[in-house]
């Protein structure tokens, strides 16, 4: 009789839970703020100062963290912990003035000694820094005073204070540093809230943010790493968006609902078919050319991609007003063309190679399609395909590759050209000629101009055969508001998201 | 009975130490450089070098190999290189999800699979039993994720009576917790239970076969009496065996399931750490894994001596 009472009395205390907890859900329905996003990858951690992951900056990036400046939506420089700058006239001293009255999530003054130590720690030798490079042209980081930092750079760099805009140069305080990987700390609008490994990372509203309050007061991040799990997920009403969708082929699907809002953005992702321009017979720009004329783009966009993706002809992004749209038609689709130089190049009956492709679709689809392509010009093409870890390795590190296909995801990153022993190879006294001047430059139209060089002397010389700039699938529901439509940084910037009345 | 176990223990010790190297060995014969893959294809070389330096990936291998297996020893699994947290912690969070959900599963399908076991011996030949027989045939030829997409289908998308994926924790209440555990625990469950089914049948009438079945029908028992008195006890230690290999199945080897409904389990963490060469991660869970697998087959060989009095009077088997 007593096991029944208490039975009894438990249903009793559940029905009552469940009830207030479903008036509980009817009241935030009314004026719903907080949101759930659905991402791929799971951040290894969160500190986006020792990460190349692009998962962190995804969580993390002018939400939690900010840096002295700030890239926008359209891939805009704007202000953000500093307010304004000066230029000196030489272009070599940036003098940055702080907004006053930040506090980090932790409680502490943010100042501009902060900004010293952040800088100088990217900087220093034992720095772990994924962007190392960024910092390089700085001599020294000076305080004025609490409000104004002084930075002098060993030559003028004209894109400084974009730089200063990636994630990997985001403020942080020395008391935290160590252990923003598990715990993030930072002057965002959102702080750090809880973080279960494998299922999701959670934040909240920073009460005493000194910015632009948000208008959500939560944000939760969902891994869900499965494409057809995430058509699922937004199906069910589990998550309220993709930033990112990873499942294109279902994309017509959700178009098709009226309670998704579905949105085709760019990236920086220029995907490219890399050549090891060392290695026989790619040292021959005949080849390279053949390559570059065997190559469909729009074949490979439809049958990887869905259909998603816009072809580019050089290594650029489409949406920059620098970029050379006529660069396309340097070596248009022609097999004749391409089998004639192979002939000339000594190849009349093709020769055998070997393409490494990573796990994303759009290489192990695009690889397929690619070999596919260059069959019809006699070149033989053994598929292999290997995990990131093997890639990093044989390919990024040995070097010993024909081809592989990969997105270069970094913003504005054509000096990768420039750098020495990078793994396609390409070294040319021209294009690093180009980029010094590049480096020195601060005019806008100077600059653009010697971006166009940059990009008309690698599409002539065939460097790579580039095929497509990655598309962004957004999909989320029709009521959220404020979502990016473009991606020139990998963020899911929430500051300016909210829900529609 | 104490020889037994002592002998028993002893070969688990060899067994965990030759398992610790092939682990370490395989792992290392594998191409890739963790902090390489951290810091990403931008990265400067001594940015690398100083990541390598600080995970501890320059030190010789035998001091490597010494310092975990030393870790070990004394209970520490060592920190994730990429998480930054230790490796425990990390196993920890994962078997409050991998744990229940193994152990609902093992429930539905032994739930399921006994009683159909049995029908279909009780029932031999007949209809009835070559259809149940086809069915457990079909349990074991569909794949699992595909099956579960179907669930998901069904439950999630259409009928909205359960999350078509994720698990939100147990802090937020059993009930949410379970219902996000109940589609991943039938995917997880059918296949094993056709085959516990199967092999419960099977064993029903090996036994069947035996004398003292025919002695006990001889002496008038009916055909469903010697079934549960006789049969059924001595046809428990296949069944026995069979169950010990699928919950150790169902702890680590439901990678694909935990992939479709996105599930925080141990199976997905050792696939996130290989492909971000988390060493230190893969090696601490596959030896706990190893482990896990030896102690249920140490406690399966003593559930043996609870079904069968020969082996807890210390005579018969276990002497061998």
């Amino acid at each position: 009789m007593k096991i029944l009472t208490t039975l009894a009395k438990t249903t009793a205390l559940a029905a009552a839970l469940t009830m207030s907890a479903s008036f509980v859900a009817i009241n935030a329905w009314a004026a719903k703020t907080d949101v759930t996003l659905g991402m791929v990858l799971e951040p290894p951690h969160l500190d986006p100062t020792a990460g190349a992951a692009a998962a962190i900056d995804e969580v993390v990036y002018a939400n939690i963290f900010e840096g002295l400046t700030r890239i926008g939506s359209k891939g805009e420089v704007l202000p953000a912990l500093a307010e304004s700058w000066t230029v000196s006239d030489d272009g070599k001293v940036y003098t940055f003035k702080l907004h006053t009255g930040v506090k980090f999530h932790d409680g502490s003054d943010f100042d501009a000694n902060d900004v010293k130590f952040s800088l100088d720690r990217a900087r220093g030798e034992k720095s772990t820094n994924a962007q190392k490079a960024l910092f390089k042209g700085i001599a020294s980081v000076d305080v004025v005073d609490p409000a104004t930092v002084k930075i002098t750079l060993s030559a003028p760099a004209g894109n400084f204070t974009f730089n200063l805009g990636w994630g990997d140069a985001v403020i942080v305080a020395p008391e935290s540093a160590d252990s923003n990987k598990t715990n993030p700390v930072g002057t965002g609008p959102f702080k750090f809230s809880k973080w279960a490994k494998g299922s999701s990372i959670e934040m909240v509203k920073s009460d005493n943010y000194w910015g632009k309050p948000v208008a959500l007061s939560k944000a939760t991040l969902r891994f869900i790493p499965d494409p057809a799990a995430a058509v699922s997920a937004m199906l069910a009403g589990d998550v309220d968006g993709f930033a990112n969708f990873p499942a294109p082929e279902s994309i017509p699907q959700l178009k098709a609902d009226p309670r998704f809002k579905v949105v085709i953005g760019s990236t920086e992702g220029e995907t490219i078919l890399s050549i090891n321009n060392k290695k026989a017979p790619w040292t021959d720009i005949k080849v390279r050319q053949a390559v570059a004329h065997a190559i469909d783009r729009q074949a490979i966009i439809d049958g990887a991609m869905f259909g998603l993706g816009t072809p580019i002809g050089t290594h650029f992004a489409p949406h920059h007003p620098a970029y050379k749209a006529d660069l396309i038609n340097t070596y248009p689709y022609d097999l004749d063309k391409a089998k004639a130089l192979l002939a000339e190049a000594g190849f009349p009956n093709g020769f055998k190679a070997v393409i490494k492709l990573p796990p994303p679709s759009y290489a192990r689809r695009g690889g397929e399609i690619v070999a596919a392509q260059l069959r019809k010009i006699g070149i033989e093409l053994e598929i292999v395909p290997v995990e990131w870890a093997q890639w990093l390795d044989q390919v990024f590190k040995k070097k010993d590759f024909d081809l592989t296909i990969v997105s270069h995801t970094e913003p504005q990153d054509i000096n990768i050209y420039a750098r020495k022993d990078y793994y396609f190879q390409y070294s040319s006294d021209t294009f690093n000629k180009i980029m010094t001047d590049l480096n020195l430059a601060t005019d806008q139209a100077a600059r653009y101009k010697l971006m166009g060089d940059a990009q008309t002397l690698i599409t002539k010389e065939a460097v790579n055969g580039y095929m497509f700039e990655l598309a962004k699938a957004g999909v989320w529901n029709a009521k959220l508001k404020g979502m990016w439509e473009n991606a020139p940084v990998q963020a899911t910037d929430l500051t300016g998201v909210s829900w529609a009345e | 009975m104490l020889h037994f176990l002592l002998k028993k223990l002893i070969f688990t010790a060899i067994t965990l130490w030759v398992a610790s190297m092939v682990i370490f060995a395989l792992l290392e014969i594998v191409p890739g450089d963790p902090a390489q893959l951290m810091l990403g294809i931008n990265a400067s070389a001594d940015a690398v070098a100083a990541l390598r330096e600080q995970m501890g990936l320059d030190l010789p291998l035998p001091i490597r190999y010494g310092a975990w297996v030393g870790g070990l020893l004394q209970g520490d699994f060592g920190v994730s290189y990429t998480y930054s947290v230790p490796v425990s912690e990390l196993i920890g969070e994962r078997l409050w999800v991998s744990l229940p959900l193994a152990l609902l599963a093992l429930a539905l399908s032994t739930v399921i699979a006994i009683p159909v076991g049995l029908y279909s011996a009780s029932r031999r030949g007949t209809r009835t039993d070559t259809g149940i027989m086809a069915f457990t045939q079909l349990g074991i030829a569909i794949p699992n994720f595909w099956f579960a997409l179907l669930m998901v289908y069904l439950f999630a998308i259409w009928l909205q009576w359960v999350p078509a994926g994720g698990f939100p924790g147990w802090d937020q209440g059993l009930f949410k917790g379970l219902k996000s555990l109940i589609l991943p625990a039938i995917a997880l469950a059918l296949p094993q239970a056709a085959i516990l089914s199967r092999v419960t049948r099977s064993a029903l009438l090996d036994v069947m076969g035996e004398d003292y079945i025919r002695t006990a029908r001889a002496k008038g028992l009916t055909a469903r009496a010697v079934l549960w008195q006789h049969a059924l006890r001595n046809a428990l230690i296949p069944v026995l065996t069979i169950l010990g290999l699928q919950f150790a199945f169902l702890l680590a080897g439901t990678i694909i399931i935990e992939n479709v409904f996105y599930l925080p389990g141990l199976g997905r963490l050792i696939f996130q750490a290989i492909s971000q060469r988390d060493l230190i991660v893969v090696e601490s869970v596959v030896i706990l894994l190893v482990a896990t697998v030896i102690f249920i087959n140490l406690l399966v060989d003593l559930t043996y001596a609870l079904v069968d009095p020969r082996l807890r009077q210390g005579t018969g088997r276990n002497a061998s």
